[in-house]
């Protein structure tokens, strides 16, 4: 049998409540693996008091027979983009850093205290999770390889020369190495499903709007979405449901309430309509990528799916469209960041109001951060707006309309979630446009704000130059098709393991 | 479109970041590079094509206006690099 630690959420809150196991002795269990495995650097802060303490309580009330919470005793790791009042909070920056002695940013340790909890957290600590720390991760989670954290990058537990992907990389490596049964990340453009595709787990982006994103740190605020990661689909269902529904503090949060996502997963999938885009396995995909999708996709053909080509024109625009918008939003989002209200301040001797901002923000941000900040500035400037950011806003119309005609013939979208498997570290650090072109698949869904999952789909084969490496799935809904597909993954999941 | 290295500086000055020379250097490259790529967007017509800011609008209504505590005081300047006098301290910038 395997180790508590490794079972399925629901199987390990059933545990935890028929006694089989205790919360204290899963909480011990889990800051014993991320000890064990502190060279994959997937974590930036261990909870390690605070998480006894939540086990303790979870402990006392099975002791007296009070009601425990859906996901009691489940070990779940946040990404450090998520406001935590009992764990330092730096969005894998220095400028959420306080100072050190030396007058120099301070690690991760010194982190920003901020002083309220994410309401997905609120969510999962009300469930009775048990939060065992905060995950490492692209600074301002701008990166696909985790190579952007000021705190160096997470490694792939499946080879640790090559990345987890990002920009959630450490919360993929938590659960992808056992460190934590399930985590949370966020995905502005990918960093939930392309992590999950390189480290062989689940990753779900919901459709915008389902999850509240107050306590997120902000990037791109049209775009961003806090989502889980599991090992398993259903496990990624359970978290989901915790977290999901309309909030007071978010008025982007939809409301509506959480759908039924475990029973969504035991559907049958016959009556599904899967389409398959050409336009997502054009060049640049990996052939043995394209051989495990294509793959996938024919066993629910065989499983009674009707699946049917779809036509989405503007993918190849996904990219450029992508970077004009976020990079737009983040150069006003990241404008919060001057030295005053928290985190670090570099102020030299006499300095004006506006060196202290330039010289803050210079130590504070890294060097992708800085390009962004830039790139957003500049499309938003006198005389470019209209050439850059309105003519990108259009082509997101575009994007979209080709998501809504396509929805009207198929109920899910079936496609690689990353065109190729990890890669190594330092392999794109050096070129940025090239890891931007990495995210081609993952952006138009973003833009659409549509719901998105990436679901393990086999391995690469074996050569002389990589080994075996994880393959993803990525399936898309409609806004709000969650269910549907959690219905579809599930089947993924059984027919790649049958 | 050029990208000069007056063009980085000002949209540095823009973004309140100071750059230091390799990094003026590195960046004209990098968004050179960038914007070369986003060029093609020009080429597509949009005549007429709305634009989409915001994707979720419709299923948002306002919450009722209610009070509810807010922040602490103390709570909100805890963090604050500088603070005096119950605020956050900055340099002095009337002048300026």
């Amino acid at each position: 049998m395997a180790a508590p630690l490794d079972l399925p959420v629901a199987a390990l809150a059933a545990a935890v409540k028929k006694g089989d196991v205790s919360a204290t002795e899963l909480a011990r269990g889990a800051l014993e693996r991320i000890r064990e495995k502190s060279a994959l650097n997937a974590f930036l802060h261990v909870s390690e008091a605070p998480v006894l303490a939540a086990a303790a309580e979870v402990d006392r009330k099975r002791a007296q027979g009070e009601p425990l919470g859906p996901l009691a005793g489940v070990p779940i790791a946040v990404k450090d983009a998520l406001c935590t009042t009992d764990a330092p909070t730096t969005c894998g920056s220095r400028i959420l850093t306080r100072r050190g002695p030396d007058g120099r940013p301070g690690g991760a340790a010194a982190g920003w205290c901020p002083p309220y909890d994410a309401t997905a957290v609120a969510r999962l600590r009300a469930a009775g999770a048990l939060l065992v720390g905060k995950t490492n991760m692209d600074e301002f989670a701008m990166g696909s390889s985790g190579e952007n954290s000021a705190f160096g990058p997470a490694k792939n537990p499946v080879d640790p020369t090559r990345t987890p992907g990002g920009s959630s990389s450490g919360s993929a490596v938590a659960v992808a190495g056992g460190m934590a049964s399930a985590s949370l990340g966020s995905d502005t453009g990918g960093s939930i499903r392309q992590p999950a595709a390189l480290c062989g787990i689940v990753g779900i982006k919901p459709t915008y709007g389902r999850v509240s994103r107050y306590g997120l740190v902000a990037f791109a605020s049209s775009l961003d979405q806090v989502g889980p990661f599991a090992r398993d689909v259903r496990s990624a269902a359970h978290v989901l449901s915790a977290i999901s529904g309309a909030d007071p503090r978010d008025s982007t949060a939809a409301a509506l309430p959480a759908g039924d996502y475990a029973g969504a997963c035991e559907r049958d999938v016959k009556p599904l309509r899967i389409g398959v885009p050409e336009e997502y396995f054009a060049e640049g995909l990996d052939p043995d990528v394209a051989e495990r999708v294509r793959a996938a996709i024919a066993a629910l053909e065989r499983e009674g799916c009707a699946v049917r080509p779809v036509k989405l024109a503007h993918t190849h625009y996904g990219v450029a469209t992508y970077y004009i918008v976020a990079t737009a939003e983040a150069s006003s989002n990241l404008a919060r960041f001057d030295g005053v209200r928290f985190g670090l301040r570099i102020e030299p001797e006499r300095a004006s109001l506006v060196q202290m901002y330039g010289a803050t923000r210079d130590a504070g941000f890294g060097a992708e951060v800085k390009r962004r900040i830039l790139l957003g500035t500049y499309v938003l400037s006198a005389g470019y707006y209209d050439a850059y950011y309105k003519k990108a806003q259009q082509v997101r119309t575009l994007i979209r309309r080709d998501f809504d005609d396509a929805f009207e013939d198929v109920d899910v979208i079936a496609t690689p979630t990353s065109p190729t498997p990890a890669f190594r570290l330092g392999e794109k650090v050096d070129d940025p446009l090239a890891m931007y072109l990495g995210d081609v698949y993952t952006l138009p869904a973003s833009l659409a704000g549509i719901a998105g999952i990436s679901v393990p789909c086999g391995t690469t084969k074996a050569r002389a130059d990589r080994p075996a490496l994880p393959v993803g799935l990525q399936l898309l809904a409609p806004a709000f098709g969650e269910e549907k597909l959690l219905t579809v993954a599930a089947a993924v999941e059984r027919l790649a393991a049958s | 479109m050029a990208i000069t290295r007056e063009t980085v500086l000002h949209v540095a000055k823009l973004a309140r970041l100071e750059l230091d020379g390799d990094e003026v250097e590195r960046m004209q490259r990098d968004l050179a590079k960038i914007l070369g790529h986003v060029e093609q967007l020009a080429a597509l017509p949009t005549d007429g094509i709305p634009a989409t800011a915001h994707v979720a609008a419709e299923r948002t209504p306002l919450r009722e206006d209610a009070l509810i505590p807010s922040l602490d005081h103390d709570r909100a300047l805890a963090e604050a690099p500088r603070r005096g006098g119950g605020s956050f301290a900055v340099p002095g910038f009337v002048d300026e």
